[in-house]
């Protein structure tokens, strides 16, 4: 296999991962007002996400340092190109990590209020413009001789990459709520199971739809049969959900992203990233990327460390494999110290 | 302002704000797993008590400092496209390096760390804490190394047809001469910045009359590890000078702003007057110290701006490249100030608690206080130095900041995000800084009763989150 061909699919790898990952992470948030009754509801809520959210992300930030170091040209293009859009993503994300870590480090019920709007809001943005995103991507953006992106912000706000958008933001709710129903226990975890169904609903409705456009427009044999893969696992995954069958729910939801990427992806081949200006200004996997050598650098750091990153990652998952519930926090609901004189008694949550 | 102007503003911004949190995570994570090492081997509460204090506040600063580093990865795709597609083979490679064996292995471990407590045994969560903080020491060489290589470009070559500088060799980027002075100076400096961090918290305890026996034992060893850190910087910063001196000749010379070559060359403390060579009314110098900080012999020849600027002239073609020689002066002179500043601080300190002491004196406190602010802005003033200082070059001689630059991305763009991220960092620098002096003024937390001998997971110190 060539190395382009090996870096593409590394990297389309590493979206797959952080989309699975950080998808759930971002139902989660978004659905914090819904399924987050009161406080020990959210609190439950946002401790399935604790230990593993700033992992997940890790995935985006290697997906990104990956693309500049293999196709660099895709890095320069894609990132000056999408440049308010990505902005609004880095924004949503930069605030989104300071309030999952803020939120409960002091106790004052305005100080939470406020980071669980900026939870909600900041995990719904992203869930929207990554598919967004991707959809241009699919689609093809304006760029001239020298790769340079010729449109607007406006430009990329398009139907069908809307459609992605939402397809993106409804499968990541359903995520979410899935995972919600796989580690929580108790009211919760039936409510989540509950609204799961719903929102497998709409996610099956998008979903087709928007595959079924992009395989009109842009499909090849191979990716109708991912594509049908997804859409088989959506199914499964809200028929599992139904039956309580949670891990298989969960699993089902993780094999959709997992294959819509691959989709999409795949779709890509042999391009990264079209140019709806002329074919031949289009981004390829061999004109955008780095030389022979470093590919070669790169495919030895990423043999060497990929096993082990995933091997301490699924322990993480591992060792907090166990259900969350309201009675885990009975006890634990611990008032910060208001000030210097009753430091003593006070004990402070982190 | 040009949008080249609005995108320099954006990374000085961001970058510097960035490393404000970078090197208090770094030198704090070592701080909190020495701590917890402490209480493993001898299971002494106070040890856990101040393990626990000192984490929460290192990871109030870990979140600050973890998504401003989004920022980071992205921004060179944003604003420096054209930077990214000449330099992105060989740029592009450590950064990812970093990802893949850095980022993963701290934000992975620190989860496990936070969330832990009551699930892991206690060696084994121990470990958790060390590989985090080894995780931001791994982060630090990669993107130095990245960094480096603008200074002082090595093992690659520019491929004329595809118009772009090519990797030729991984083994030359790691193993750069500037590197490996660049990276002890930097961990140096954030050792001496988590040690003033982590003395000044316990001196505002111990005027408190809180805790003195814990806070006692933490101001002792923040200050003594400030100290041989201290003198770290300065070892590392004077080689790293000489390195300097010798593959960026203009930087030195703009840091005294010495515009003729002299033999040997004096070092000002400070000046009075503008620093266009022609209009200096006083200054307060020490002879044939620049010669020294230069080349190692306080008469050894120092090239002034005019002779290097001919040079380069001759080298590069035409041009002017000089930086904006106020700032690196400045600059130059505050970071080895404010770095002094810090180490006296310790050396009081150490003096001053001897023997089981507490000091008396008001001043004492309020100077081992205040002192935590020197190595924030050392930090800062040595980035803006070397940052600045390599101007007009983004790579030394290889490329200009000005062609770097994205050209498609309009001036109303880079406008918006820049004001964006300083007003946001701002926001977040108020709640932040806020966030730390309530758990501060909260002080150390009682722990339960633990059994010593025990291996197991103690539930009791779950922490609630």
């Amino acid at each position: 296999m060539h190395l382009t061909t090996l870096w593409f699919i590394l990297i389309a790898v590493l979206w797959t991962g952080y989309f699975v990952l950080e998808g759930f992470d971002f139902g989660v948030g978004a659905l914090l007002p819904v399924l987050g009754r009161d406080e020990l509801d959210r609190r439950v809520m946002l401790r399935t996400l604790g230990p593993l959210w700033d992992g997940n992300e890790v995935w985006l930030l290697v997906a990104g340092g990956a693309t500049f170091a293999a196709f660099p040209e895709w890095y320069a293009s894609m990132f000056s190109g999408f440049y308010l859009a990505l902005l609004l993503i880095l924004v949503a994300l930069i605030v989104r990590g300071l309030a999952i870590e803020y939120r409960n480090k002091q106790d004052d019920v305005v100080w939470r209020r406020r980071w669980d709007i900026a939870i909600t809001a900041s995990s719904a943005a992203p869930a929207l413009l990554w598919g967004v995103a991707f959809a241009n991507i699919v689609r093809g953006v304006p760029l001239d001789a020298s790769h340079r992106y010729t449109g607007t912000f406006f430009t990329l706000l398009n139907p069908y990459a809307l459609l992605g958008g939402l397809v993106t933001l409804s499968l990541f709710l359903l995520h979410g709520a899935v995972f919600l129903a796989l580690k929580t226990d108790g009211d919760i975890r039936q409510r989540s199971r509950h609204l799961a169904g719903q929102l497998g609903v709409a996610a099956i409705a998008l979903a087709a739809l928007f595959l079924g456009i992009t395989q009109a427009r842009h499909g090849k044999a191979i990716t109708d049969i991912t594509a049908a893969i997804a859409a088989v696992a959506l199914i499964g995954a809200v028929a599992a959900n139904g039956k309580g069958r949670e891990g298989w729910a969960f699993l089902g939801t993780a094999v959709t992203i997992a294959f819509a990427v691959a989709t999409l992806f795949g779709d890509l081949w042999p391009n990264v990233l079209p140019s709806s200006t002329a074919g031949a200004f289009s981004l390829t996997v061999r004109n955008a990327a780095s030389s022979a050598y470093t590919l070669g650098v790169m495919t030895w750091v990423a043999a060497f460390a990929t096993p082990v990153v995933l091997a301490y990652q699924g322990w993480t998952y591992w060792v907090f494999r166990k259900r969350i519930s309201r009675t885990d926090f009975a006890t634990a609901v611990t008032v910060p110290a208001q000030d210097a004189k009753n430091v003593e008694t006070a004990a402070v949550t982190p | 302002m040009s949008a080249l102007e609005l995108a320099r503003w954006q990374f000085g911004v961001t970058t510097v704000y960035h490393f404000i949190f970078v090197p208090l995570t770094i030198g704090l994570g070592f701080f909190v797993a020495g701590m917890q090492t402490a209480w493993y081997r001898t299971r002494k509460p106070e040890y856990l008590r101040m393990t626990r204090f000192y984490g929460r506040l290192f990871l109030i600063n870990f979140a600050i400092g973890v998504v401003t580093g989004i920022v980071q990865e992205f921004q060179f795709g944003m604003n420096w496209s054209a930077y990214s597609r000449f330099v992105g083979d060989i740029f592009g490679a450590p950064l990812a390096m970093e990802g893949l064996l850095a980022f993963f292995l701290e934000s992975t471990f620190l989860g496990l760390w936070i969330f832990g407590w009551d699930k892991l045994p206690k060696k084994v969560h121990l470990a958790t804490i060390w590989a985090a903080a080894t995780g931001t020491l791994i982060s630090a060489f990669f993107i130095l190394a990245a960094n480096s290589w603008m200074q002082h470009p090595v093992g690659f070559h520019i491929d004329a047809a595809k118009h772009r500088a090519e990797l030729t060799s991984i083994g030359a980027v790691l193993s750069n001469s500037t590197l490996w002075v660049t990276f002890p100076h930097t961990i140096a400096g954030a050792f001496v910045t988590a040690g003033a961090f982590v003395l000044a918290v316990a001196a505002w305890q111990l005027r408190k009359q809180r805790d003195l026996d814990l806070f006692r034992k933490a101001a002792k060893g923040a200050m003594l590890v400030t100290l041989v850190a201290s003198l770290a910087v300065a070892v590392t910063g004077d080689i790293q000078g000489k390195v300097m001196t010798k593959q960026q000749p203009m930087k030195m010379a703009a840091a005294e702003a010495l515009y003729h070559s002299s033999k040997p060359a004096s070092f000002s403390l400070f000046t009075i007057g503008s620093l266009d060579g022609d209009h200096e009314k006083w200054s307060l110098r020490v002879p044939g110290v620049l010669s020294f900080l230069a080349t190692g012999s306080f008469n050894g020849k120092v090239e002034g701006i005019d002779d290097v600027q001919a040079q380069e002239v001759a080298k590069y073609g035409p041009g002017t490249y000089k930086p904006v020689i106020p700032i690196a002066y400045w600059s130059f002179r505050l970071m080895i100030g404010f770095g002094l500043l810090a180490a006296l601080a310790s050396v009081w300190g150490l003096f001053a608690l001897r023997r089981r002491r507490l000091p008396t004196s008001r001043w004492f406190y309020r100077a081992a206080i205040w002192a935590v602010a020197t190595p924030f802005l050392a930090n800062s003033m040595g980035w803006i130095f070397t940052e600045m200082g390599r101007q007009p070059w983004v790579v030394y001689g290889v490329m200009q900041t000005s062609d770097a630059v994205s050209p498609g991305v309009g001036r109303a763009s880079v406008a918006t995000s820049l004001v964006v991220f300083t007003l946001l960092y701002g926001v977040l620098a108020v709640i932040n800084i806020r966030l730390m002096l309530r758990y501060i003024r909260g002080g150390a937390e009682n722990v339960p009763e633990l059994d010593p001998t025990s291996e197991q997971p103690e539930p009791s110190l779950a922490f609630s989150y």
